[in-house]
């Protein structure tokens, strides 16, 4: 374990403070305006194990909880940071160890998505792939084999989602680095991971957009006086703060719940479908709410409120959009039924 | 783009889980709530802690020992945890039970009493709110004062071995049933500079000399408010609240209780399971019942998350402030899918089923954003934490 003196999982509260500190002051150092990969910052994550924080040692990581990410993963989207922390820790990362595959060294990235696979050739075309022009390696679940991609020996098409993130379109034709049969079950997991990790950044964002609305609404003066003072700004404020709230509480109970019953646990499985609708509800609330107060300067690109509230809008729609994780859980209530739909809930 | 973020507050405390002792108890009350449907003495309806008083009931329960659970054993309680507790409110509340007659005794009154009573109130009452035989009502709002508490103006004078109590309290749930109630008056003259000074806490017996009880109708006819008046009512010194001239502070910390509990966001639940049964074996309802059901877990996670604080010693007002404002649009969005997804008029003559439940949720719906402090007020506390106010 390096720099961050983190040993162990279950860490505790008192230490989990320390870990917030250490991931606010790391993503606040790095926060800037550009778009693009912050390799400055990467290189900080990686010296202070943040990068891989819930591998285990033998892949490089940190062996922390995913209560301990669903803290750094809040920072991080609270100050909009530029690097794929998720796609390599909860997702590459834990993807190739799980099926066996040494990791590489650097950021990762992953995708569930079809290519063909013969022997070590695959051939194939992976849209929206985040971050891959930046990374080392592209894992990929594909059918019953993981496969992992070097970017550089493949076709890369840059493309970016609203807030101007990598997503590229990856295309290959050739010998992979490696091609392993997948172990049981990791197309959910995989599925439940990238939602889990997609509603802590989206709780991360939203409160990092309320900071901001607030901290304008105490600084911009109109009829005299700030216009935080003006009742009906304050109503929408609270209003964008209980959403922000929502975010938080179910993004983090989400990762709780994972941390203690497992990825393969139904109430895991409700717990993140919940959690991504919940969070991507509230980005659109928040989103809407803080431009309104911003006013014309917010809508503009030389102000950093659209570095929250791009990313508000792109990352609901990623990793399953909240209408999507709806029909997943609504299908689940149903079939449990009246008398089954409460038990769910307390699970 | 500065590096430091805006500092805000914590808006809701860190996830909990229940310990696992709880599931034993979930089950044993989810057993017994589901033989007592069975054997027809109930039917689950929407908004069941307003309306549904049933004395058989709360004794009931007193006599399993859910009631009272968190007061010590020598008052008559159980000396479990609010967490407990929590588990039994929301078996409850969710199988649309009738808590109605011991609600506020159990909620509010039994906490209110260990925290600021005397030994002596708290041996007369305590037994009997944790035997569901005790029933209690708050006497807060007044005419003139409502969402403004500061601005009551019931008048307590000091006369021989106590006080005499003039004014009139009005919204009080269940006075015309209820054994007592905790009525907040004007001790010392109103001072425009420190409105929150001068107000005292009495426990007033509501069968005491010179108290009136006059019903108001809800606009279903039914009654559950009432009108109380006072004409010079003698209350001895024996039972004044905690300290004169603290009433303020007192109410305030009875209000974190009060705010962010599971009542707060499943009035309406009932009406959510009769959806579902409407809709079960259909296809094409789910992302909107998926949408109902992400809210709610959530909201549960964070009125659970407040009950743990409060366990641990703290009083979070603004995220119970911030789950209340939540909880109570909630339980108004589940009656908008309801209407949106099921084509059935709403019947408050029906004996039981949707058309019942929407009803009743519907006639219900304007008192879920209003009672316990207006959701305007509400979000007046948030922007007061984010520092706007
Ligand atoms: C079902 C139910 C049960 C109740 N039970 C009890 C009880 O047992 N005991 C008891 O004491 N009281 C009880 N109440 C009363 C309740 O606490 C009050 O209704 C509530 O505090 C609001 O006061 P009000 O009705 O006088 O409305 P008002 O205070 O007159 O408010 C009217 C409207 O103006 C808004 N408003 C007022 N001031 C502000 C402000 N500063 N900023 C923004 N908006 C504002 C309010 O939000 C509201 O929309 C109950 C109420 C209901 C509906």
């Amino acid at each position: 374990m390096t720099g961050a003196g983190m040993t162990g999982s279950g860490m505790t509260t008192s230490v989990n403070t320390e870990l917030q500190e250490l991931a606010e002051s790391v993503f606040g150092d790095a926060a800037s305006s550009d778009t693009g990969f912050d390799a400055g910052l990467w290189r900080t994550l990686e010296e202070t194990g943040l990068a891989r924080l819930t591998l285990p040692a033998d892949a490089g990581g940190s062996e922390g909880t995913f209560e301990d990410a669903a803290v750094v993963l809040a920072a991080a989207g609270a100050h909009a940071a530029r690097v794929p922390l998720v796609e390599t820790d909860l997702l590459g990362g834990w993807l190739l160890h799980a099926a066996g595959v040494p990791l590489p060294d650097g950021p990762l990235t992953a995708v569930a998505g079809r290519l063909e696979v013969d022997g070590t050739t695959v051939r194939g075309e992976l849209p929206r792939v985040p971050w891959a022009r930046d990374s080392a390696g592209v894992a990929v679940l594909t059918g019953a084999h993981v496969v992992l991609l070097d970017p550089r020996a493949a076709g890369i098409t840059e493309g970016t989602n609203l807030a101007e993130e990598p997503r590229d379109t990856v295309a290959v034709a050739g010998p992979a680095v490696a091609v392993v049969a997948a172990p049981d079950s990791v197309a959910a997991e995989l599925r439940l991971r990238a939602a889990l990790g997609r509603a802590l950044l989206l709780a991360g964002a939203a409160r990092g957009a309320l900071a901001a609305g607030v901290r304008y609404a105490g600084e911009r003066v109109q009829f005299g006086r700030p216009i935080g003072r003006f009742q009906a700004v304050q109503q929408q404020l609270a209003l964008a703060a209980g959403e922000v709230a929502a975010a938080s509480a179910a993004a983090s109970a989400a990762a709780r719940v994972a941390a203690d019953v497992g990825f393969a646990a139904p109430a895991t499985r409700l717990a993140v479908a919940a959690a991504k609708s919940r969070a991507g509800e509230a980005a659109g609330a928040v989103a809407r709410i803080v431009h309104q107060v911003h006013g014309a300067i917010g809508f503009t690109r030389e102000h950093d409120l659209r570095l929250w509230t791009t990313r508000l809008w792109a990352w609901r729609e990623e990793d399953g959009s909240d209408a999507e994780w709806n029909t997943d859980l609504g299908a689940t209530v149903l079939a449990a039924g009246p008398a089954g739909l409460w038990p769910l809930i307390t699970g | 783009m500065t590096a430091t973020l805006h500092r805000l507050p914590d808006l809701v405390p860190p996830p909990i889980e229940l310990p696992p002792r709880t599931s034993a108890l979930r089950a044993e009350v989810r057993a017994f709530l589901a033989e007592e449907q069975a054997a027809g003495l109930w039917t689950p309806r929407a908004d069941v802690w307003l309306s549904g008083w049933d004395e058989r009931f709360s004794r009931e329960l007193g006599q399993r020992g859910w009631l009272g659970m968190t007061i010590p054993k020598e008052y008559g309680g159980h000396g479990a945890s609010a967490l407990d507790r929590y588990v039994v409110t929301e078996e409850l509340l969710a199988a649309g039970a009738p808590v109605a007659a011991h609600w506020i005794a159990d909620r509010q009154i039994g906490p209110t009493l260990l925290r600021f009573g005397t030994e002596e109130q708290r041996q007369r009452f305590l037994p009997g709110i944790a035997r569901g035989e005790v029933y209690f009502g708050i006497g807060m709002s007044e005419p003139d004062a409502g969402s403004d508490l500061a601005a009551v103006r019931t008048r307590a004078e000091r006369v021989d071995g106590g006080w005499e109590l003039t004014g009139t309290k009005v919204w009080t749930s269940g006075a015309h049933h209820a054994h007592a109630f905790f009525a907040l008056a004007r001790s010392a003259p109103r001072d425009e500079q420190h409105r929150h000074a001068g107000l005292s806490q009495f426990i007033v017996l509501l069968d005491a000399p010179g108290v009136q009880i006059r019903p108001i109708p809800l606009l279903t006819g039914a009654h559950h408010f009432n009108e109380v008046v006072f004409d010079r009512v003698f209350v001895p010194d024996g039972m004044v609240l905690g300290e004169v001239g603290a009433g303020w502070k007192q109410v305030t910390s009875e209000l974190a209780f009060e705010r962010s509990g599971p009542e707060r966001f499943l009035s309406t639940f009932p009406l959510l399971v009769a959806l579902v049964g409407e809709l079960a074996g259909t296809t094409g309802a789910e992302r909107e019942i998926g949408g109902l059901v992400a809210r709610l877990w959530t909201l549960r996670r964070m009125s659970l998350a407040v009950a743990g604080s409060l366990e641990s010693g703290e009083a979070p007002e603004l995220a119970a402030a911030v789950v209340k404002e939540l909880g109570t649009r909630y339980e108004n969005e589940v009656i908008d899918v309801a209407r949106l997804l099921v084509a059935v008029p709403p019947d408050p003559g029906a004996e039981s089923g949707f058309a019942r439940l929407l009803a009743d949720a519907v006639l219900h719906a304007p008192g879920f954003t209003l009672r316990g402090g207006t959701n305007e007020v509400l979000r007046g506390i948030v922007a007061r934490g984010l520092g706007l106010r």
